[in-house]
């Protein structure tokens, strides 16, 4: 990971809230937490020494139960709340050191904001609302005209500009405000639980626009979300935060397999791990039941149900019942013996793909890496415990 | 003298508020009566401007411009309320006197907006500017007009213009309030949107927060043309003309005839004015997708127009 790859970086940021933030700092400083901070000065804590980056690109999804500072946290970016201290960087510049001047020009150039509540202007048509960014910063009105009739085809709204807000449904409303952070071409798009306040059909189909806007674009996205399957579905990397902390970053593979503490595994109680999860998590590898096949005839141990021959190169042979060569095999009669027929499974083949296979096969599925290469196998009985785990 | 007496100390201490003022005022009489008679000048200008216009105008064509005005503003119904008012009006014999008040009235809701709604603004924007306004207004409006009519007659004479003074006194205050209100009630998540997309102050208080408040803003000058229209009767005590004299005429005289016409036509006046102040406030909180110019009689000339666009892209 190279600096040029990271768009945004956030250094020990903190956000106080309240009278005097300098008092609340010292104590922090002197390993006081939240709550004894409340109860001494009344002064909460919104964000506690959270130090991340967002890579180029990436939509980066922040997650939280309310309450957790993540929505203070995005308001720090482009500096709607000051932090107390800390450094934020975008690009390489500094934001927590400019100017009100600057700041307006940040504001206008790089970056784009949509909120849960849509906040959309009731005494502007669709077109205006859209081209509002755009009319701040100074914009002929004809390329706005332009400009803002793009986005709002972009987000499947061509067509309505002559309408009001109170016009649309709310699935609608918020595409307009979708569109009047993408008018403004921002570097950062930051998105505070834009889909929250959408019913559920509503809500997915959203989604998808945004991975589509997002796959087309590579526009960089920061996601404020409490909704961990939303997080999932459309974040490359996910943030949790818990009482102002940032307490883990990773993809959402690595939050389900390790994560850190039992706040971010209760994110993930009843959710269909299946659907992160790939075949190479969970696939184990048994000794006994691999046997590289050099000339001579493969054997198992007694009580080994099902044999998996590989060559000297680790590429899968074949799966035997361990019980035919019992007697003792020719190498050229392993193809008769061969029982595999189902299409191969790779590491990375989402194990909700796998379910099936595995529910229709007698023996344990064999998971290959992209090389060919034997890498383990899925039991019934694998597959029903890692279920029952997540 | 009497003694100090802890059980009545009022005996001896006390404030001579009075002589305070009565000294201040003389001060001021004595040596700033060119300044306050240079306040008297855009008053005069603006208010002699509204008068000619609205006496020269002959009364049926005042009638039939305000009911168009009617008409356009909130439908037909409306321009009939405004043709009968005002043909009222000219029925009993008052055209004149409340041509005179209406200009009062406007010129005084004229330097109301001019100087209300920017401090009501300014007031929203502060809250310390707020806790030093409110106290203010609460005098303006509950000190009994009579207390300040005599040191406006000291510093400005007598007249119109230092009777729009007193009105303006008493009718700016629930604009400022309103003013106030109305920019303190946008809502959290349209300022936010605005400061996210960067707006400057201006264009935050152009673009979102003015527009939004133009309902509350609306109310507020309503409140203030008819405060206006009440004090005009209590300002003619300093020889200011219209309604108001006629109804003072008519209480000096005993003539309950001349009073009662007086007063009749003022309530004429305040129904035609608060109707159509109403009407425009509706507007700015109602569909904002139905233009102006899309109903009414203008909406019924451009349709007619419309007949023939091609003509109509012609000339333009």
């Amino acid at each position: 990971m190279t600096q040029v790859d990271e768009i945004l970086s956030v250094k020990n940021i903190f956000k106080v809230f309240g009278p005097q933030p300098e008092v609340a700092m010292d104590m922090l400083r002197n390993g006081a937490d939240k709550n004894e901070i409340f109860q001494k000065t009344g002064q909460v804590v919104g964000v506690f020494d959270a130090s991340f980056s967002v890579k180029r690109g990436e939509i980066f999804v922040i997650m939280g139960l309310s309450g957790s500072g993540k929505s203070t946290m995005v308001r720090l970016f482009n500096r709607l709340i000051e932090p107390t201290s800390g450094s934020i960087h975008l690009n390489g510049r500094e934001i927590t050191g400019l100017s009100d001047k600057e700041l307006t020009n940040v504001r206008r150039k790089e970056m784009g904001m949509v909120f849960q509540s849509f906040a959309l202007m009731p005494h502007m048509s669709v077109l205006d609302n859209a081209a509002f960014g755009l009319e701040i910063s100074g914009v002929s009105e004809q390329e706005r005209r332009t400009r803002a009739l793009e986005a709002l085809s972009q987000v499947g709204l061509a067509g309505h500009e002559n309408s009001y807000p109170h016009q649309l449904s709310g699935g609608m409303q918020q595409r307009v405000g979708l569109a009047r952070a993408l008018a403004n071409d921002p570097t950062i798009l930051l998105m505070d639980e834009a889909f929250s306040a959408l019913d559920p059909l509503i809500r997915s189909e959203m989604q998808g626009e945004l991975i589509r806007l997002q796959a087309e674009q590579q526009r960089t996205i920061i996601f404020i979300s409490h909704d961990i399957e939303e997080a999932i579905r459309i974040g490359h990397r996910i943030a949790i935060m818990e009482g102002g902390r940032v307490v883990q970053i990773g993809t959402p593979q690595e939050l389900l397999c390790n994560p850190a503490n039992d706040y971010v595994e209760a994110f993930f109680k009843g959710f269909d791990s299946s659907r992160v999860l790939k075949a190479g998590d969970v696939a184990q590898l048994d000794p006994e039941t691999v046997c590289r096949v050099n000339g001579h005839a493969p054997s198992f141990k007694a009580g080994v149900p099902y044999g998996y021959l590989v060559n000297e190169l680790d590429h899968l042979l074949a799966v035997v019942d361990a019980g035919d060569l019992r007697g003792g095999a020719e190498p050229q009669q392993i193809e008769q013996l061969k029982l595999d027929q189902h299409p191969p499974v790779y590491i990375d083949t989402p194990l909700h793909d796998v379910l099936d296979i595995v529910a229709a096969l007698p023996y344990p599925v064999p998971v290959l890496d992209h090389g060919g290469a034997f890498k383990g196998t899925i039991s019934k009985s694998l597959l029903l415990q890692t279920m029952s785990r997540h | 003298m009497s003694e100090f007496s802890i059980l009545d100390p009022f005996q001896t201490m006390t404030i001579p508020l009075g002589d305070w003022v009565e000294n201040t005022l003389n001060y001021l009489v004595h040596n700033f009566r060119e300044f306050f008679r240079a306040i008297r000048w855009p008053i005069d200008q603006v208010l002699n401007g509204f008068e000619f216009i609205l006496q020269s105008i002959p009364p049926s064509i005042g009638i039939l411009l305000s009911s168009l005005l009617g008409w356009q503003v909130a439908g037909p119904r409306m321009g009939w309320l405004c043709a009968i008012t005002l043909t009222l009006l000219g029925l009993i014999g008052v055209w004149s006197e409340s041509m005179t008040t209406l200009a009062l009235v406007l010129t005084s809701v004229f330097f109301c907006a001019l100087i209300g709604v920017p401090l009501g603004i300014l007031s929203a924007r502060s809250d310390r500017l707020e806790k030093v306004v409110r106290p203010l207004l609460d005098a303006m409006q509950t000190l009994p007009a009579f207390v300040y009519l005599v040191p406006v007659v000291m510093l400005f004479g007598i007249g119109n213009v230092p009777g729009v003074l007193v009105t303006i006194v008493f009718a700016v205050p629930p604009l400022v309030r309103l003013t106030n209100l109305g920019i303190r009630q946008v809502p959290d998540d349209k300022i936010e949107a605005a400061r996210a997309f960067g707006c400057t102050p201006w264009q935050m208080l152009k673009r979102v927060q003015l527009p939004l408040a133009a309902p509350t803003i609306m109310a507020g000058v309503n409140q203030t043309l008819m405060l206006s229209l009440s004090m005009v009767v209590i300002a003619s005590m300093i020889s200011v003309g219209g309604l108001g004299q006629m109804v003072l005429r008519g209480i000096g005289r005993l003539d309950m005839g001349l009073a009662t016409v007086g007063g009749v036509g003022l309530v004429l006046l305040a129904i035609f004015l608060d109707r159509l102040t109403q009407a425009m406030g509706e507007r700015t909180s109602g569909d904002p997708s139905l233009r102006w110019y899309h109903s009414g009689p203008v909406g019924l000339v451009l349709r007619l127009l419309g007949s023939r666009p091609a003509s109509v892209k012609a000339e333009a």
